[in-house]
Parts: C-alpha cells; structure tokens; sequence
C-alpha cells in the first residue's frame, strides 16, 4: 500500500464509524416510531372500550 | 436533558458537518506537507483528536459517576455510561488509526515495546470491561453505584496514558506539544485545532443524541408498565 493509501483508509475508517453510527440511530428511531404508534394504538382501543361499555357509577352509600 | 437541550441539536449537527468539512479540506488539501514524514502525517489531523476525545469522553463519564455517588440523582448513571460508550468508541477509532499510521511511518501495525500504546489499549480494555460489569448486574441503584465506582477507578489510567506519551524513553512515538509550544507551523496548528473542534464537537452530538435516545426508551418502557 502507498502512503496516501493509508491516508484514505484512517480517514475512510472514520467516515465509516460516522455512517454506521447513524444507521443504528436511524434503526433505533424506528423501532421507538413502531413502540410510540404501538401504545397510541392501545391508549385509542382503551378509549373507545370505555365510551362502548362505560362503567357504572356507583353511589357511595352512609353505613351510618 | 432539557427540551431546550434537545432542540439545539440538529443545529450542533449542522455546525459539526460544517467543521468536519472544513477540517477535511484543510487536512487534505491546504496544509503543507510535512518534511520529515510525508503524506503519511496528515493521519495526525484525524488521529489525535480522536484520541484527546477518547480522554474527555472517559473523563466526563468518571465526572458524572462522582456526581452520582456524591448527589444521588439517578440520571447522571446514565450520563456516565453514554460518556464512557462514547468513549469506548472513539478509543476504538484511535487504537485503529494510530495502526494505520503506525505501519504507514514505522511498517509495523503495532508494536508492544511501546508503552504509550500498550498504556491506551489498558485503558480501553479497562473501559471495555466496564460495560461487562454494567450488564451483568441487574437494573437498579446497586447497577449504578458499581458501575459508578468502577467509572472513577479508571479516571486514574487517563493521566498515565496521556503523559506516558511524554515521559517514553525511546520516543518512537512522536511528541508534537512540547514544554515550548505545538512542533509544527502555524497552518497545521490551526488545522488541527479546527479538527480537534469538529471532532469534539461531534462527539457532543453524538452523546446527545445517543442520550436522548435512551431516556426516550427508558419513558416508553415505563408507559408501556404504567398502562393497565
């Protein structure tokens, strides 16, 4: 290998960090997108069970 | 971290580009070459920032452990290891461009009769084993104050490596800052500090980032328990 060989690889094994680094960053940001969209999903269902099916109210009652 | 914090950053990624670019060119380009090593010395403008990054990022990591022993508050165990993740990868990137540059100037990858090599990869192997530790203690403050006190014992190993480079003997290893000032020219100088900048300013990027991506995993994991 040349010298300036060895240049562009210390360099490339830097820009190939940076890009790689990214890419986990960007597949992590997906993975919490899917997490976040997973529990509004859940919070809506809850919603909607509870407008269907609302619970009945129970009156406090005196032991007195 | 603050929303505020957070907001800051595609701004701070944009002036790292910037600076990262900037550095490229002035590295690759502009700066003169240098007389006694050639070409081959323009790895110094990626190598040793890298390294005095690598030196920061454990040291800020063995900061926020002692702030978490010292005050208590939970968050700075996650500030410490993101730090000290930070770290373990740029002292990777340095132990690698340090062998490129090794066998470009000397013909040899690495050689194990230099200590201020050796010195560095105990220091990373150290900082390596740090996250072994970490993860085979279960979640909890005892997790956070092991791997606290482990943080701080290894602060100890950043000044020997660093002045290892100074006090060797044999000086194989050059030594550019001297007791005199920088051993170079004034447009090397300034290339390097405008490298060293970009380098570290995109260290801080990534630590923010990497940050905010675990707190925000961390909030969800707990919306996903407090939901019924």
């Amino acid at each position: 290998m040349s010298q300036g060989q060895y240049v562009a690889a210390a360099y490339g094994v830097v820009f190939a960090f940076v890009l790689v680094y990214v890419a986990i960053i960007a597949a992590k940001l997906v993975r919490l997108q899917r997490e976040t969209a997973e529990l509004l999903e859940l919070v809506r269902r809850k919603d909607a069970a509870a407008r269907r099916d609302p619970a009945p109210v129970v009156e406090a009652r005196s032991e007195a | 971290m603050s929303t505020s914090a957070i907001r800051s950053v595609p701004g701070l990624a944009l002036l790292t580009a910037g600076l990262m670019g900037s550095a490229l060119v002035l590295a690759l380009i502009v700066v003169p070459e240098d007389a006694d090593q050639g070409i081959s010395q323009r790895i110094f403008y990626i190598h040793v920032p890298i390294a005095l990054t690598a030196y920061f990022c454990f040291g800020l990591g063995a900061w926020k452990a002692l702030l978490l022993l010292w005050r208590g508050e939970e968050r700075h165990d996650l500030e410490s290891y993101v730090a000290i993740h930070q770290g373990t990868i740029f002292g990777a990137l340095t132990l690698i461009t340090g062998s490129i540059w090794a066998k470009a100037s000397w013909g040899r990858w690495w050689l194990w009769s230099e200590d201020q090599l050796v010195l560095f990869l105990v220091l990373f192997l150290f900082y390596c084993a740090y996250f072994m530790l970490r993860f085979s203690l279960e979640d909890g403050p005892r997790r956070a104050r092991s791997s606290a006190v482990y943080a701080l014992f290894g602060v100890v190993l950043i000044p020997v490596s660093f002045l290892a480079i100074r006090l060797a003997e044999d000086l194989i290893h050059p030594t550019v800052f001297t007791r005199d000032g920088p051993q170079m020219s004034g447009s090397m100088f300034a290339t390097f500090c405008v490298a060293w900048g970009a380098v570290t300013l995109l260290a801080y990027v990534l630590y923010r980032v990497e940050l905010a991506g675990k707190r925000l995993d961390a909030d969800l994991r707990d919306l996903r328990e407090a939901l019924p």
